[in-house]
């Protein structure tokens, strides 16, 4: 259990690992996510599962190296063992009714978003994939998201690949030349997911987003992953991550992000391999 | 019984009390009556022949006295520290209507501390298999009497490490993590199978594990879910709930941060809201991690704080302030959004409420700031709920508990038993392990009759 059966380098800081976990891909869904441990003395880190093999029993995880856990996990081999790894949690998302649906994946947020296209694309629903990224090194599963949606956008900040621009243009463009969008999913950078329910709230278009907050337990224990949605407060490991975007408390979520900046830092700053 | 000196032990996570050496234990011993009919034992819920266990003591047979505690009790060094002994068994014992009572727990504790018990029982590798949901001290009392009754059983834990609120809510300072530890390994050695990282109604349902062939379930999942005030400004950064700080501190251990590599950021002033064992933990942990004021905020009076009076005592001699009869009615934070106060109203008491405490109630224009940059929320959690979310017919109080039938434990649900915080609302270690019991009484009914 928890081997990574194989690893593959989507760009220089970006890993993705099918992991062995039957219990695992037995039950995983679209917007769920795992929550794992890379050693005795790791902290626990939250990670979508990015795609399920019920039958092989395993379940996929991309990554980007951000800092400390994801650093340690990127060292990690094919044959080596994830100490601990624990899900599905949180609620598979409640995918969007009817069949013109938008997709925007921007940045790591491209992962999450792949298992709710293929989710959609098995139902027949017409799907427009809307990736973007803010360089072409950066940017993923272009290939992969080709084959599952109807039309495919790519957008980088530099326009070194597809348009240059940011999702939002593609998606103010796709409103004014489309006549009816059903509805949006959008996962990326809370400022991205923030622009783009700021486009969607003017036009009424319903819009999901995933939330990546701070989490520990992932079992509704701590209370650390709380989101404001709404008036209400919520805890995004059990009653979501996915939420309504037109209700989210952006502002709230990029502030609390930042709650570990300064330790999350310095031990990236030492250089003592543990030992300090 | 010898403590850490406050002044140093409010630098270190090494445990506050020493424990009784040979000499302190026999003598403490000798002062038991031995009474005939003994009314120390009506106050330990799960019915320790206490005469007998410190008779041991006092005959230099700590082996018989381990052995006579574990006929009723497989986690004796815990409830010898966390056991709120002075409304339990001591709150009984005659001596104490003249004098101290006997310190029961304590003894207990030495025992427990000095004997190693080996394992006894092998894995009954025949009979029927049970599942236990959550491994606090509810499931592991539920686990260990089952396995006892010759059943095959399971616990399935959600974290990564078995104990649940023993584990990462308790700090280390007031029951060291490898006692907790040993006293788990013990019933692992006996054959409780463990299966850690599994979130039942997520992982699997508990229905599912009935499918699976467990022939009964018993959900032990404790009252996890953290309360708030519902007060403005309870999100901004620097406010915790006591779970998520006792949890970084403790499971995670962040007081060895980076070494061991969860963060946890702790600022000079820190106020705990509420005035139970987890605020107190909540408060002298902060202390411990560098903060230079800490205070409790409790909305009444000293008489009505429902932390264990000892921890009370150690929390002033930490030097941590109480603001008793005092209310916090906002938080607010800086442009960053950092707290940086803490607005409180001052109360008083007045007629009594169905708790029998008299109610607090506001002085008007009373409001008063405190300038924190922490604020731990220890105000009391409910039931978690993952498991009835994902679990049919399942049924609950108002209150969010598990409904169960008090005699038998058994929940609305057919072979189905619940027990311990879960069912009961925030209690006591020693509570849990006594519903645990009980229902592996009526599980092994159950399953005999069907
Ligand atoms: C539900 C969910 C799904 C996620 N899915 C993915 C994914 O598929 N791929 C991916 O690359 N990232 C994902 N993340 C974010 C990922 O968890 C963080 O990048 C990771 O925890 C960073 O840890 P670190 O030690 O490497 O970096 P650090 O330097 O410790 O942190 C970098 C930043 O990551 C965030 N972070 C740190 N610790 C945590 C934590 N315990 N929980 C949540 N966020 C944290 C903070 O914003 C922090 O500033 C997801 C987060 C959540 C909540
Ligand atoms: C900080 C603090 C200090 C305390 N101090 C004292 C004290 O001094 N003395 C005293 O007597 N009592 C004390 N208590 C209370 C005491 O710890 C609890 O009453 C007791 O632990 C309850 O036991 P339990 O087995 O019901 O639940 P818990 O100890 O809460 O254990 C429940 C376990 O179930 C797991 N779980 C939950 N949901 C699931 C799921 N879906 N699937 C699988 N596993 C799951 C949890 O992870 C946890 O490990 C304290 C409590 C706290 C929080
Ligand atoms: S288990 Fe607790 S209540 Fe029972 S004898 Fe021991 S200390 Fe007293
Ligand atoms: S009541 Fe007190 S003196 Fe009597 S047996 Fe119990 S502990 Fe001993
Ligand atoms: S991560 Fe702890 S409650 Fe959500
Ligand atoms: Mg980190």
């Amino acid at each position: 259990m928890n081997t990574i059966i194989s690893k593959d380098i989507l760009s220089p800081s970006i890993k993705r690992y099918v992991i062995k976990n039957s219990k695992i891909a037995a039950k995983a869904e679209a917007g769920q996510f795992i929550i794992l441990r890379v050693h005795e003395k790791g902290e626990r880190i939250p990670l979508t599962i990015a795609d399920y093999d019920r039958e092989k029993g395993t379940v996929a995880i991309v990554f980007q190296e951000v800092g400390n856990t994801t650093q340690k996990l990127g060292e990690m081999e094919v044959g080596d063992k994830i100490l601990d790894f624990v899900g599905p949690l949180g609620v598979p998302t409640t995918l969007p009714q009817g069949d013109n649906i938008v997709c925007i994946g921007g940045g790591m947020g491209i992962a999450p978003i792949y298992p709710e296209v293929k989710s959609l694309y098995n139902k027949g629903v017409k799907v427009t994939g809307v990736l973007g990224a803010r360089t072409k090194d950066i940017l993923f599963f272009s290939n992969e998201m080709d084959k599952i949606c109807d039309k495919l956008y790519i957008v980088t900040d530099d326009g070194s690949q597809g348009r240059k621009g940011f999702v939002t243009d593609v998606l103010r463009d796709i409103i004014k030349n489309d006549n009816k969008i059903d509805g949006v999913i959008a996962v990326g950078p809370l400022p991205m997911m923030k622009a783009v329910c700021d486009i969607t709230k003017v036009h009424n278009i319903p819009t999901i987003v995933s939330l990546n907050s701070l989490m520990v337990d992932g079992t509704g224990m701590c209370g650390g992953c709380r989101v404001t949605i709404g008036d209400e407060v919520k805890f995004a490991c059990i009653d979501g991550p996915s939420f309504d975007g037109l209700k989210v408390d952006f502002d709230e979520q990029m502030r609390r992000l930042k709650m570990y900046k300064e330790e999350e830092e310095k031990v990236l700053g030492c250089k003592c391999g543990g030992e300090c | 019984m010898p403590y850490q000196d406050p002044k140093k032990r409010i630098k270190n996570f090494d445990e506050v009390s020493l424990g009784y050496d040979k000499d302190l234990a026999i003598k403490e011993a000798k002062r038991c009556l031995q009474c005939k009919k003994p009314s120390c034992v009506k106050g330990c819920p799960v019915g320790i022949d206490i005469p007998s266990f410190i008779k041991e003591i006092s005959n230099d047979n700590y082996k018989g006295a381990l052995e006579k505690l574990k006929e009723k009790n497989l986690l004796p060094a815990i409830c010898g520290r966390v056991c709120p002994q002075e409304d339990q068994c001591e709150k009984l014992c005659i001596v104490g209507k003249k004098n101290e009572p006997i310190a029961i727990g304590r003894l207990e504790r030495f025992v427990a501390d000095n004997q190693k018990m080996t394992s006894k029982l092998k894995p009954g590798l025949e009979g029927e298999k049970v599942a236990v949901v959550g491994s606090g001290p509810a499931g592991l009392a539920c686990a260990s009497e089952l396995l006892q009754r010759g059943y095959r059983v399971t616990i399935f834990e959600a974290l990564h490490k078995p104990g649940g609120v023993l584990m990462y809510g308790i700090p280390e300072f007031r029951l060291p993590k490898d006692v907790v530890e040993q006293e788990i390994n013990q019933l692992v050695d006996m054959g409780v199978e463990l299966q850690t990282n599994m979130v039942i109604g997520q992982t699997i349902t508990l229905l599912e594990l009935l499918e699976k062939g467990y022939k009964a379930v018993f959900i032990g999942s404790g009252a996890g879910l953290p309360f708030f005030l519902n007060i403005p400004g309870e999100n901004l950064n620097g406010v915790y709930s006591a779970n998520e700080f006792l949890t970084r501190a403790n499971l995670m251990k962040a007081y060895l941060y980076p070494k061991w590599e969860t963060p946890l950021r702790v600022g000079k002033k820190v106020v705990v809201v509420g005035a139970g064992n987890v605020a107190m933990d909540s408060a002298r942990t902060a202390m411990r991690l560098g903060a230079k004021e800490v205070s409790i905020v409790y909305r009444r009076s000293e008489a009505e704080m429902p932390a264990r009076k000892e921890e009370i005592f150690h929390a002033k001699e930490e030097g941590i302030e109480m603001n008793l009869l005092t209310n916090p009615i906002s938080i607010e934070g800086d442009a960053e959004g950092w707290v940086n106060k803490i607005r409180c109203i001052n109360m008083e008491l007045g007629d009594p409420d169905e708790s029998g405490r008299r109610r607090p109630k506001p002085v008007k224009g009373s409001e008063f700031t405190i300038e924190v940059d922490t604020v731990i929320m220890a105000i009391g959690q409910g039931a978690n709920p993952v498991i009835p979310r994902s679990t049919k017919n399942l049924n609950l109080n108002d209150k969010g508990n598990i409904e169960v039938d008090s005699e038998t434990g058994q929940t609305s649900i057919e072979g189905v038993f619940a027990g311990g915080d879960v069912v009961t609302g925030a209690a006591t270690v020693i509570q849990a392990m006594g519903a645990g019991k009980q229902c592996a009484e009526s599980i092994d009914k159950y399953i005999k009759n069907n």
